[in-house]
């Protein structure tokens, strides 16, 4: 038997793909032969760059805020009216603002759960109006493992990540019957170019790689390995899950 | 008020479980506030329930849309008994319906759900912060864990959330002595579900203790954990569902 784990004649939206996670999801799905749609927030030149940079692979860059469901809407439909269908989403695109309960203002929990959970639902709201035309479908959430696993100062990013792994589970039984799989992905430590710093390393200092059985942080290509390998028809009797990347951490 | 006699909060204690955990907390000598949003009359009502019995009681209003609001109603109860003891999460609402044709259902049902829970934590915590003591209990549903049926996307997003909420804040206030952990109702009968849920056998087939939960096995619970003997329990998610993994 051979599997497909290519992507030519697919059309694929990512959010949050100007940098770190979503930016590796969007070269390897380009690599893999989709024409890629991403999404960025406030980098704009990043996103460009990027754009500019992968030219030969179809990859076109869209402003979006995934808290505004109108601006969603109107993209998705955009993209799906310019590409005529839509086959894969990874929603990717997240914030993080730790602080511990007594110091968080309202503003902290709502921006954390509306950009990671409320977004979330925006764009599958979207997407999957499309794909369920087709009758074919693949939806990846980017979750981590603070959603089953956090940490103190954590609890408006724990209920946004956790939240995320119950809408995947919620979604893979409604969406399932018509051909379209949600999954998530649950990565562990991974160290973005703009995180390499101070956070990690403060990490390192803590002892955390003793709970991380693989005695290292993951890489961002290995994240995208995985989304990669839930939206491909590797996957295809795959839906609900939650897969943690994250080298075993706090197994 | 008699001194060392602990205080509860119940949020959402007008009907159903929350009533139930109302009293259910009253009986065991606790000091019990509960909160109301719409149903004045029928907080009135359980809190007359409570004094009936010779407990003590207190109704509040407060509304999950008003942050404020809730601190307040909080502050309140804490000015009315002294002290806070256990905070029990309860309010919540269910607006099913298929994720590609969802409005307003999503952000309703996860701001009463989730939100709300934020924010009565939040006041919460300042009180049992300064006696390093405290229990929370968040009154979720087995479905945070185990979906079962389409259409809920929302309401499953929002008990979901309310587990990683648990989790994070049970490993933040476990060194001062506050303890936060969920239950997780399956199908319960109350005066709301009893005549659907009786109407359904095919669900009490599908639930391995082969009848439907009562309020007090749901009470039992949320007493051992806002309890002495759970001082050890916390960041758990426990279902009271009767083995229902759907």
């Amino acid at each position: 038997m051979t599997v497909a784990y290519h992507f030519a004649g697919r059309v694929a939206l990512v959010t949050g793909g100007s940098h770190g996670i979503g930016s590796a999801v969007v070269a390897a799905l380009a690599d893999a032969g989709a024409r890629v749609h991403f999404t960025y927030h406030t980098r704009s030149e990043e996103a460009r760059a990027r754009a500019r940079r992968e030219a030969p692979h179809p990859l076109t860059a869209h402003a979006l805020d995934v808290r505004d469901p109108d601006a969603v809407d109107r993209l998705v439909r955009e993209i799906a009216a310019r590409e005529g269908r839509l086959d894969c989403l990874v929603n990717n695109a997240g914030v993080s603002r730790d602080l511990l309960l007594g110091e968080m203002a309202d503003e902290d929990f709502d921006t954390v759960v509306d950009t990671n959970l409320l977004g979330s639902f925006h764009v599958i709201r979207a997407a999957c109006r499309p794909m369920l035309r087709q009758r074919a479908g693949a939806i990846v959430n980017v979750s981590s493992v603070a959603g089953e696993r956090p940490e103190a100062g954590q609890s408006n990013y724990a209920a946004s990540k956790s939240g995320v792994n119950g809408l995947t589970r919620a979604l893979a039984i409604e969406l399932g019957p018509r051909g379209v799989r949600v999954n998530a992905v649950a990565p562990g430590i991974i160290p973005t170019t703009d995180q390499l710093t101070s956070k990690n390393a403060r990490l390192l200092d803590g002892g955390v790689l003793d709970r991380i059985p693989l005695r290292r942080f993951g890489t961002l290509a290995e994240v995208a390995a995985a989304v990669l390998w839930l939206l491909s028809d590797a996957a295809s009797y795959v839906t609900g899950t939650i897969l943690q990347v994250g080298g075993g951490y706090r197994l | 008020m008699r001194e060392g006699r602990e205080v509860a909060l119940v949020t959402g204690g007008s009907r159903g479980i929350g009533a139930a955990i109302a009293e259910h907390l009253a009986a065991t000598g606790r000091a019990v506030a509960l909160t109301w949003r719409v149903e004045r009359e029928k907080a009135e009502a359980v809190v007359a329930r409570i004094a009936a019995a010779g407990g003590t009681a207190a109704a509040f209003r407060a509304d999950g849309a008003d942050a404020r609001g809730v601190t307040a109603a909080v502050d309140a109860a804490v000015a009315r008994f002294g002290r806070l003891d256990v905070l029990v999460n309860n309010v919540g609402k269910v607006r099913d319906g298929v994720a590609a044709a969802m409005g307003t259902e999503w952000k309703d049902v996860l701001d009463t759900n989730l939100r709300t829970t934020f924010l009565f934590t939040r006041a919460a915590v300042r009180h049992m912060l300064r006696r390093r003591r405290g229990r929370i209990v968040n009154v979720t549903s087995i479905v945070g864990r185990n979906p079962g049926a389409a259409g809920q996307s929302n309401y499953v997003a929002s008990k979901a959330a309310i587990h990683g909420f648990t989790r994070a804040l049970a490993a933040e206030l476990a060194p001062r002595g506050i303890t936060v952990n969920a239950v997780a109702p399956g199908f319960i009968l109350t005066d709301l579900s009893r005549p659907f849920l009786q109407a359904r056998p095919e669900i009490v087939r599908a639930i391995p203790a082969g009848r439907f939960g009562e309020l007090a096995d749901v009470t039992a619970l949320v007493e051992f954990l806002a309890g002495p003997r759970a001082s050890y329990v916390t960041g758990e998610v426990i279902g009271v569902a009767g083995g229902l993994c759907l």
